[in-house]
């Protein structure tokens, strides 16, 4: 008789291969096949469908079946490790890119890299906004803490537009002879509210400043001289985004 | 305890409606596995429905009957969502879902022999442990059997419910599908199960296909309890009185009327017995 690691290992390996798992029987033995491939499907397709619910811009930029067939393999190279299927797929960008069949597409990679940035904010810790008063405050020496779903990308394709195009009523996508890099801003406002908006390329160098826990000054100077100040910051209390002003020395 | 009423599985599209109408449920079900994450919607919903409802948190990420140690910081988490929300009951499934740290998420099935009731057993006592509470096992839809299967379901569930001192979730879609699928008789399967340790019954819908020897039936959580299921949930509640009830409708999710109408029936079913009783 098998032991149950030795089951276990030969129902694992049958999920995806012509074998059977050790012992599988039926009361007509030539339905076992049938009736295993049950399991199959249930894995293939649970797992395809929680990909897809983590990238579904990208799932409609390529087509349902295409990206059942994207999600098998990746499934097959980067299998989710923990029941916390939100914490997988982290690869998922990075494995589009390398795929030769979507070269045509370029800016699947920047769109997935978004959704899943997305996936984060939408999950991140909860907390409140500064009070206006504490708002009043902020001063040069200062630097300060964003809630936790702030994430700046810079990319290299209109992923943000293109993202945007793929949403209910979006806008249509820009042509091609019009694209441009971007830099998106994605987070959360309250519990809620997402927020995924494309900023100028000086704020979002701002605000990955200010992420890294330097100084407002210190960020103004490497944001360089077209920054806005006033505008980045009516970006970030407009958002609820600023939880706790610090008086410039790490924490 | 959960109370003895209809619960319904909570679905967010349903979240607006639930709390405009405050429908009279015992209470809702949720799967563990989608409030593993810090903040956001997923946990400002639950608090709410936590505020009117009673709670039964649904695990189906533990892989109790794998061979693999229980995976300690899914354990972790657990324990962490029932300190936060104090849930009336925790249940998890006699299956498995992960091995060698790959997840495969569906609810396999695993042969019934004296080491995988060790296994089972171990992990149950390991949970119960971390949770400091006592859980309840769902009986599994299953589509295959095994040759080194030497104990029957309904005797390894009640040997698991004696050893580990934990109680059964008595899944009556699970037993039909499961019977069907094996040609056995799911009144025999019912009355051989360890009714005294159910804590919670569910009820779902299930698809069938067919096979050379008659039909499959699949566990599909996508449609309305069949009628077979509702005569088998009436058999059981008229001899064992109302025990908690949950409906169950996970794909191709209706709206809520259609969903507490499903409800409503399975809590008239409890009244009628209530009544019977009384009288």
């Amino acid at each position: 008789m098998p032991s149950h690691l030795e089951f276990a290992r030969s129902f694992q390996t049958a999920l995806g291969s012509d074998h059977l798992p050790l012992g599988a029987q039926a009361g007509d033995p030539t339905e076992i096949a049938q009736r295993f491939n049950v399991y199959r499907n249930n894995v293939a397709y649970g797992l395809s469908r929680a990909l897809a619910r983590q990238f579904p811009a990208v799932e409609r930029l390529v087509g349902t079946d295409c990206f059942a067939g994207v999600a098998q393999i990746f499934i097959e190279h980067h299998p989710p490790r923990s029941p916390n299927l939100t914490d997988w797929g982290v690869e998922f960008p990075e494995f589009l890119a390398s795929l030769e069949t979507l070269s045509t597409l370029p800016y699947l990679r920047d769109v997935a890299r978004i959704e899943w940035a997305r996936s984060r904010a939408y999950h991140a810790c909860d907390a409140k906004p500064s009070s206006s008063e504490r708002l009043k405050s902020l001063a040069q020496h200062h630097s300060i803490c964003l809630h936790a779903s702030v994430q700046v990308l810079n990319l290299a394709t209109p992923a943000g537009s293109i993202w945007a195009s793929q949403q209910p009523g979006g806008p249509a996508p820009p042509a091609p002879e019009n694209w441009l890099p971007e830099t998106v801003l994605i987070a959360r406002r309250g519990v809620a509210s997402m927020i995924t908006e494309l900023i100028p390329p000086e704020i979002a160098c701002f605000l990955q400043q200010i992420l890294a826990r330097q100084t407002l000054a210190t960020a103004c100077a490497k944001a360089g001289p077209d920054f806005d100040l006033t505008e980045a910051l009516v970006l970030l209390i407009r958002n609820d985004l600023i939880t706790d002003i610090n008086d410039g020395r790490m924490k | 305890m959960l109370p003895a009423k209809t619960g319904l599985g909570f679905k967010p599209e349903h979240f607006p409606a639930i709390i405009e109408t405050q429908p009279d449920l015992g209470f809702f079900e949720v799967h563990a596995e989608n409030y593993m994450n810090a903040g956001g919607m997923p946990h400002a919903m639950l608090e709410r429905l936590r505020e009117n409802y009673a709670i039964s948190v649904h695990g189906v990420g533990l892989s109790i009957g794998g061979p693999d140690p229980l995976d300690e910081p899914h354990l972790t988490r657990l324990k962490a969502l029932c300190d936060r929300y104090q849930p009336e009951s925790f249940s998890e499934h006699l299956a498995w879902a992960s091995h060698g740290g790959t997840w495969m998420h569906d609810l396999l099935p695993l042969p019934y022999t004296a080491e995988t009731l060790d296994i089972v057993c171990d992990h149950i006592d390991r949970l119960q442990e971390v949770l400091g509470r006592k859980i309840l096992l769902e009986n599994p839809a299953t589509y295959l059997t095994f040759a080194q299967s030497d104990i029957p379901e309904t005797v390894f569930l009640a040997q698991i419910a004696q050893r580990t001192g934990c109680g059964l979730l008595l899944d009556v879609n699970n037993v039909f599908v499961s019977c069907v699928n094996h040609r056995s008789d799911p009144r025999a399967y019912l009355d051989a199960f360890a009714m005294h340790a159910v804590g919670e019954i569910h009820l779902a819908g299930h698809d069938s296909e067919e096979l050379p020897s008659g039909p499959l039936l699949i566990d599909s959580h996508g449609k309305a309890v069949s009628e077979p299921v509702w005569a088998l949930f009436g058999e059981i509640v008229s001899k064992f009185g109302p025990i908690p009830s949950l409906v169950e409708w996970d794909n191709d999710v209706p709206d809520f009327a259609t969903l507490f109408a499903e409800a409503h029936r399975a809590a008239q079913r409890l009244e009628d017995t209530r009544h019977a009783l009384a009288s």
